[in-house]
């Protein structure tokens, strides 16, 4: 069976680290690494008229923004690798969206980044411990 | 909806006869001082006499009494619930069968998880929910307990179910016939279903398709100036002089001042296009609105001794109202009044807001519009009432005009910090409702004049403008007329829909079929 990897991504250096961690894996057992971006959003948000009227083109906006910004150099280093890959972007809850995808997408194994380790950080949680917490999967957190 | 007519006189601040010294002593030192204060005035007077003629005019037609028993029937009251009964029964009771499904829809069991970060069912509902949640919830309620009894407070929970079908008959049109731009933004409300669903009647209902879009867009250009906006800087400015004491204020008289804050602030959003503000007020709103009801369901607690006897009173009251002037008809007038100035069923306003929804079928946003009379009037409104009722602070004496004052009172009478609260809710509102009418007004301006940079700006300054008018001038005619256009936004509106009934019962059947077999998908587990 394929291996695949799931690594939440988001610009930052701690996903970069997440980024080259599963990089190396995927390099040792051929594996599959799908880049997940994805952004915050609510569908219990309130919002203005105006918003609402303009929120079709704002989403096809940020979804381009994401390909284009977060994905597309993440997708040219894993090809340059020779390592296969894809992207994905998607609006949500970020720890529930992630382990939505990787459901999808029958990944073998999540990779993430923890973002800090300070006790304000430890009181109030990560993406990366709530994935944990929920996900029917194995995590890898990159520290 | 937060226009009443009724209420226009309550600019002047207390009338109370222990105030009358200080009053005295005010207008005199205003006398003496302020020549410009006196110049003001007569050009209140000339914009007042310009108009008066031209408004009663209006006024006459549109609450044109119909005499019902000894009593006159505002002919547009008529037509609401009229439209609003035939509309139940055209879908046999879909206000209450559908109620399940629209919470589930609402929740969003039904969402695509692949349009994730379009607008859900959620956030139309709560964008032209707080469009409405309002000064007619707080005042409006107290007015019609006040000089109808409890029993109105009977009424209004009627009309405010049978107003449950207009809105769905509404935001189904609105969603079916909005414009889908090329830029992907969305662009719905009466004004398009109007032309465009009658237009496919045949080339005689195209004609008059477009009559009614064009008298719609031109009264709701009128609402957005009026009860959408003077009438919720002046009640909000009141309401704030009151609390910080009156005519001793340091507020009183400075009503342009406030008009000017709030201006700047409402220019800042819709000019400005500072999203932050707006995005501030529409989580702060529904905080407020929940404070409101938390209070108010403390308040009916503490007394769930005194309720039985309340809603006693209410049933007892509704039909056989002692001392109220009309008897039974007087009280149903009133509470039937007051919640289609609450709830906006049938004005066609909410359809414009709820229209941006993502959704593959129309219907599923009217069902989702249910909702709004539900938790506007038969929740929010019966909450006012019942604490009006069981604190005892209604009384036939009261002055009626003084609405948010005596909502005030009814709950300051348990929690005495409230009026302060109050008062923030009733700015908060009152902005929170501005936004939203603008947007109204807006979308009414682009569909006559066309979509251009210059003349949105010409519209938000004009509605600007009339900000401060509304804060600093005691205009009871430009009131009354404003109050007026948002009622005759009805008449098209619920003309056209008459006409588009069939279409919604298209669209209604084959939802409900698909949905009864099975064939929509729960997406949430």
């Amino acid at each position: 069976m394929e291996t695949i990897y799931l690594v939440g991504v988001d610009g930052s250096n701690c996903s970069d680290r997440a980024i080259a961690y599963v990089m190396e894996r995927a390099r040792e057992n051929d594996g599959k690494v799908l880049a997940a971006h994805v952004i915050e959003w609510s569908p219990y948000a309130f919002s203005s008229p105006e918003e609402n009227e303009r929120r079709h083109q704002r989403r096809e906006q940020e979804l381009a923004l994401a390909r284009e910004e977060i994905l597309a150099p993440i997708l040219d280093r894993l090809s340059e690798e020779g390592i296969q890959g894809e992207g994905l972007v998607a609006h949500g809850h970020v720890a529930r969206t992630l382990v939505r995808l990787a459901k999808e997408h029958e990944v073998t194994c999540l990779v993430l980044g923890r973002k800090g380790s300070s006790r304000l950080a430890q009181f109030f949680g990560s993406v990366a411990s709530h994935v944990v917490q929920i996900t029917d999967r194995p995590v890898t957190v990159v520290p | 909806m937060k226009g009443r007519r009724a209420e226009q006189n309550t600019t002047i601040p207390s009338s109370r006869g222990t105030r009358l010294s200080l009053r005295l002593a005010v207008a005199a030192l205003a006398l003496l001082t302020s020549s410009l204060a006196s110049a003001q005035e007569t050009l209140d007077e000339r914009i007042d006499n310009l108009v008066r003629p031209a408004a009663d005019w209006v006024t006459s037609i549109i609450f044109y009494p119909i005499p019902l028993g000894d009593v006159g029937v505002p002919f547009v009251l008529i037509w609401l619930i009229l439209a609003a009964t035939v509309f139940t029964l055209y879908f046999r009771f879909i206000n209450f069968r559908a109620l399940k499904h629209g919470f589930k829809l609402i929740r969003g069991d039904y969402n695509d998880p692949e349009a994730a970060g379009e607008v859900t069912h959620f956030q139309a509902l709560a964008t032209a929910l707080s469009g409405t949640v309002g000064l007619g919830n707080i005042a409006g309620v107290a007015i019609a307990v006040s000089l109808g009894g409890p029993g109105a407070t009977f009424w209004m929970i009627l009309a405010g179910l049978l107003g449950m079908s207009s809105k769905f008959v509404e935001c189904t049109l609105g969603v079916k016939y909005r414009n889908e731009y090329p830029d992907g933004t969305v662009s719905g409300g009466p004004m398009y279903y109007l032309s465009k669903g009658l237009a496919e009647r045949g080339p005689g209902f195209a004609r008059l398709g477009k009559v009614l879009a064009v008298l719609f867009a031109i009264f709701c250009i009128g609402g957005s100036f009026g009860g959408g906006n003077m009438f919720q800087a002046n009640q909000s400015y009141a309401q704030l002089v009151n609390v910080t004491g009156g005519e001793a204020s340091w507020l009183y008289g400075k009503g342009w001042l406030f008009g000017l804050v709030v201006a700047a602030a409402v220019g800042l959003v819709i000019i400005g296009g500072i999203r932050s503000i707006a995005r501030v007020t529409s989580r702060i709103v529904p905080f407020m609105a929940s404070i409101y009801v938390l209070s108010g369901l403390i308040i009916i607690v503490a007394n769930i001794g005194a309720v039985p006897a309340a809603f006693g009173a209410i049933i007892s009251g509704a039909f056989s109202p002692e001392g109220v002037a009309g008897g039974f008809i007087g009280v149903l007038i009133l509470g039937v009044q007051r919640a289609a100035f609450s709830n906006e069923a049938g004005v066609g306003s909410a359809a414009i807001a709820h229209s941006a929804v993502m959704t593959k079928r129309p219907v599923t946003e009217g069902l989702v519009a249910l909702y709004e009379p539900f938790i506007d009037t038969v929740v929010v409104c019966t909450i006012t009432a019942l604490v009006i009722i069981i604190t005892g602070t209604w009384n036939p004496d009261v002055d009626p005009s003084a609405g948010v004052q005596l909502t005030s009172a009814a709950f300051e009478s348990s929690i005495s910090w409230f009026p302060w609260v109050l008062t923030l809710a009733v700015v908060l509102f009152a902005f929170s409702t501005m936004i939203s009418w603008s947007y109204y007004g807006l979308k009414s301006w682009t569909f006559l004049f066309g979509e251009s940079k210059a003349s949105d700006l010409v519209f938000k300054l004009l509605f600007l403008a009339f900000v401060v008018i509304g804060a600093s001038m005691q205009l009871g005619a430009v009131i009354g007329f404003s109050d007026a256009m948002i009622f005759a936004m009805a008449f098209p509106n619920l003309l056209g829909c008459y006409f588009l009934l069939p279409v919604v019962r298209r669209e209604l059947n084959s939802y409900w079929s698909d949905l009864k077999a099975g064939r929509l998908e729960e997406t949430n587990r």
